[in-house]
Parts: C-alpha cells; structure tokens; sequence
C-alpha cells in the first residue's frame, strides 16, 4: 500500500512524509493526523494516483512525438508536445536575458550621476579657479572630478566655433559645419585627456582619467572667452595678447597641477610641455582654421570710413596692377 | 398578519416560482444581449475602425492644443501628461525645409542641410534630457524630448518671419528686424521650455539644467538668423 513511491525517510526519527502523504504500510487511517490540512490519507491517495496517471500521459505524449519525430521534425504536435515547450521556454529565456540586459545598459546612465552631482555656486567658481596658477606644487592639488563643468564647456565651444565658422563662410568639403565643430571639440578634448592620461599613466602620476578629462574641460574655458571675444573683434594683435593672457593662465593652472602630481624632472617635463604646447597650439588652430578673416570683404563693407592702419590691399586686379606700374615707373625712369 | 408577513418574506421570490426548467420546454429567445458598458468600453479603446480623417484630425487637435500651451506658457502639466512626439517632429521638418537652400556658391555648404537641423534638434534634446535626468530630474525621456521639440515653436515663426523679410531685401534695416524677431523668440522659447521643465528639479539646479536649453536655442536661432537665401 504504499503506492509504489519509494521510502523517503532520510531522517532517524522519521520524516514528516512517511504517514501524512504516502501512508505506507498499513491501510489503517491515522486518526491523529486526521485534523491535518492535507486532507485525510484517502485523498492523498488519489492525488498520487492522479500524479501517477498525468507522469504517464506526459511519457506517453513524450513517446508520441518522438514516434512522430522520426517522420517530421516538428509534426502537427509541434507546438504543444515537450519539444515545443522547450523551444517556446528557450525563446522566452533568451527574449528576457536581451530584454534585462537592454535595461541594464541604460540603467548604466546612473554610473555618470555621481559625476553631475554639482551646484551652481561650485560651477561658478571652478570657471573662475581654472584661470588662476596655484603655485603649490611640492602638495598634490585637488582637482575636482565632476563633468558637468567640462561637458557644459565643451558645448558652449562648439556654439562658439559654429559661430565663427558662420562669420567668416568657412569651406568645409567633407562633411557639415556641426560636425567639424562637435568632431574637433569634443575630439580635443576626449583625446588629448586620454593621451595625457596615457602619458601620466607611463609616468607615474597620481591623477585618475575622471581628473584629467576635468581640467582638461575647466582648462576650455579660457579658449572659449579668447574666441568668443577674437570672433567678433577682428584685431590680430589683440588675439595675440589674448592667446598668451587668458591661454597662458589657464594652461599654467593645468601644469600646476599636474607638476604638483608628478614626481621627478623629466617625467615633470615630458607631461607638462606636452599639454601646455597641445592646448596653446589648439587655441592658435581654432583661431585660424575656422576663421578666415576675409580683410577685402571688410574693406568693401566699411568703405572710406576705416581707420588707415587697417587698409590692406584690395584683391581687384587691374588696379592692384595699376598701382604697381604707377610706382614702378618712377622707380625705372630714377634708375 | 402573520400570512400577510408570510407574503411580504415571499415576494421578493415571487417571481421565481414562474420558472420552470423542465426539458420539453425549450429555451427560446435572443442570447446575443449586448451586454450593457462593457462593449461601449471595447468600441471606445478600439479605434482600428474608424475613417482616417477622424483619426488624423484627433491628432491634429492634440497638436494644435499643445502649441496653444507653448505659446501662452504658463505652468501646467497638459504638456507633460499626454506628451507625444507628432508636433516636434512637424516643427523640425518645417524648420529644415524653410533653412533649405541657403545661400553658398557650391550647393552643399553655406546653409545648414536638411539632416544637419534634424540632427542638432534631435541630439541636442537628447543630450539636454540626459543631462536634466542625471541631475536628478523627475521627468522622463520622452516628456523632456516632448517639451524640447515644441518650445522650438516660436523659433520656426522667427523663421517664417524672416524669410519673409529677407523677401523684401537684405540691407541692415532687415537685419535688425531679424535680430529682434530671432531674439524675441529665442528667449520666448527659452522662458517657456523652461516654465515646463523647472518643476521637474531641485530647487538649487535650476541654473545647471536651464544653460544647455538656453545653449540649444541658441544655437538654432543663430542658425535662423545667419540664413540668407541664395541669389
């Protein structure tokens, strides 16, 4: 009478299973456990039959398809025999383990929140600080890890580039003025953080990648006030002084800390020169690549009203010509 | 009394006692009742059936009533509750189709392109709404993508409004209209993404989420007021 199922008692003092659910050994019914909510034994009974009778169907399902296997793959009980279910289980397991990966790589916009976590009043002064040299350097200088600030600064330069690549009708031959602006900024500053980084990393200095890709975006700032003023205020002098002032300030707030990072002389050297010759010769090529200062229209738009140091000559031929023979001549006829 | 009780405790299974399920009588009748609101409710959610002009013009009004909200900003949450993404796609389109053929003498720089509106409007919203999330926004992609592309409203007016000035001539006097026009706007569309979007942060960072919207429109009205259409 013990319905076939063999004796699950592992345990010395007797299972909980034995009496209440297989009822083994003896056709008497317990009336202790009578007031069980597993029903009385007799149920139990007819629960393991039907559990016995449905493990049967489902071999002898089991056995149909595959009887049926042998002549088509997938048959008429395709879907509905063992196969398809596991195939319809395997497809819903890939479907979810896509679907939970897909999340998880948006979810990961969370690892970034750490670094926007910022006030405005920080903002602010984090802008003015890259500007000013801290002359500490025998102290590692704390340098800020956030991106908000950098991005922010990286956009505001590339409004900036479309601005002068705009005022000055910049040929651009392969590709769209947007892309030139976003490609270069947000290449400079992407990849040159990355190289210093790569250099730093060589030399053993103690600055994380978040750090550099930071200063390196604060450091964008002064390139931006030089362009933003040398775009609207077409005086090559002024972009002079401007590039060594407000270039030379904020590349030497970067040295400051890095030498304040490194330790030793030639690695001091390699790191420092490097940065300081790659952000002043950026500052120098955005000027002059997307900022063609077109002097002749500038003459034909201003007219006589010009200030006589500015005249540069006009481009029209014949008179360039003129001119020329008109103060050759004399020259000649001197000789 | 007590039979008239009697009578009132069975009234209310008078009716019952006329019920008789006995086999030889059959069942007649029409089963096919309808059953009341639910298949109201079904007819309401399916909207597959109807004729495509009502379909359309639906939208069209939900557009129209979003555009209302734009340009008489104020502080409400109609923009965000039912936000959908039909009206900015309308504006970016006009926009890149009114900044078409600008003036160059090759015919593929000079004027910003098609794809290049379509790009800066597009990225530039995504950028400015994983920006505001990662400060702790409460809003969520798409209503930020919604609020973006429909404050682009008043710049595409400026558009309009400038092309028709540059209509009439292109000396200084139509460029100082145009200035003020694109200016006007530009500060119109800035003031009213925001009246929409501050609500959604931190008191405190209003400012950091305020200057890439203010960026972003710029950008676009710059690029409305350096249009100048080919000779």
């Amino acid at each position: 009478m013990s319905a076939g199922s063999g004796n699950k008692n592992t345990e010395p003092w007797g299972s909980f299973d034995d009496n209440l659910i297989q009822g083994s050994g003896s056709a008497v019914i317990d009336m202790e456990n009578m007031d069980d909510t597993s029903g009385s034994s007799f149920e139990d009974m007819g629960e393991l039959h039907q559990r016995m009778k449905e493990e049967e169907e489902v071999t002898e399902e089991a056995a149909a398809t595959e009887d049926h296997e042998d002549g088509e793959f997938l048959g008429m009980k395709g879907l509905k025999g063992q196969l398809g279910r596991q195939v319809a289980d395997e497809v819903w397991q890939a479907g979810k383990r896509q679907a939970s990966r897909a999340f998880n790589l948006y979810a990961n916009i969370d690892i970034l929140r750490p670094y926007f976590d910022v006030e405005p009043v920080q903002v602010r002064s984090r802008l003015m600080e890259s500007m000013i040299p801290v002359r500490m350097i025998n102290f590692p200088q704390k340098i800020a890890g956030e991106l908000y600030g950098p991005l922010m600064l990286v956009f505001t330069l590339v409004a900036i580039l479309l601005h002068g690549m705009k005022t000055s009708d910049t040929i651009i031959r392969e590709g769209t003025l947007m892309g030139t602006a976003i490609g270069t900024c947000f290449g400079y500053w992407l990849g040159v953080s990355s190289f210093i980084y790569f250099l730093a990393y060589l030399v053993n200095a103690q600055i994380t990648m978040l750090q550099m890709l930071s200063l390196l975006g604060y450091g964008l700032f002064g390139h931006c006030v030089v362009l933003l003023v040398s775009y609207n205020i077409h005086f090559h002098f002024l972009f002079y002084v401007l590039w060594l002032l407000c270039g030379g300030l904020s590349t030497l707030r970067m040295v400051a800390a890095l030498l304040s990072r490194t330790v030793g002389q030639t690695p001091r050297l390699l790191l420092c020169g490097t940065l300081s010759v790659l952000h002043m010769l950026f500052l120098l090529y955005l000027h002059f690549a997307y900022h063609k200062i077109v002097e002749g229209l500038l003459d034909s738009l201003e007219g006589p009203n010009m200030v006589p140091m500015q005249r540069v000559a006009r481009d029209v031929p014949e008179l360039t010509i003129n001119a020329t023979v008109r103060s050759l001549v004399p020259l000649l006829r001197a000789h | 009394m007590a039979t008239a009780a009697e009578e009132e405790a069975n009234r209310p299974f008078a009716g019952l006692s006329d019920v008789s399920i006995s086999e030889d009588i059959p069942v007649e009748g029409d089963i096919s009742v309808p059953v009341g609101p639910s298949a109201r409710r079904d007819d309401e959610f399916s909207t597959l059936d109807e004729p495509v002009k009502e379909t359309v013009l639906r939208d069209l009004r939900a557009v129209g009533k979003k555009f209302v909200h734009v340009l008489y900003p104020k502080r409400s949450t109609a923009l965000l509750r039912d936000w959908d993404l039909w009206g900015p796609l309308l504006l970016c389109v006009t926009l890149a189709l009114l900044l078409q053929g600008g003036a160059a003498d090759s015919d593929y720089q000079g004027g910003p392109q098609f794809a290049e509106v379509f790009v800066i409007v597009w990225f530039g919203s995504i950028i400015i709404t994983i920006n505001s999330k990662l400060l702790g926004g409460t809003i969520s992609f798409f209503q930020s993508l919604c609020v973006l592309g429909y404050c682009i409203l008043p710049l595409t007016v400026a558009m309009a409004v400038c092309r028709i000035v540059l209509v009439a001539g292109s000396g200084s006097v139509s460029f100082a209209v145009r200035l003020v026009v694109v200016t006007a706007s530009f500060g119109w569309s800035t003031f009213a993404s925001t009246a929409f979007l501050a609500d959604s942060q931190p008191a405190n960072r209003k400012a950091l989420v305020v200057y890439p919207v203010f960026l972003f429109y710029f950008v676009i009205g710059w690029m409305v007021l350096t249009f100048s259409p080919s000779q």
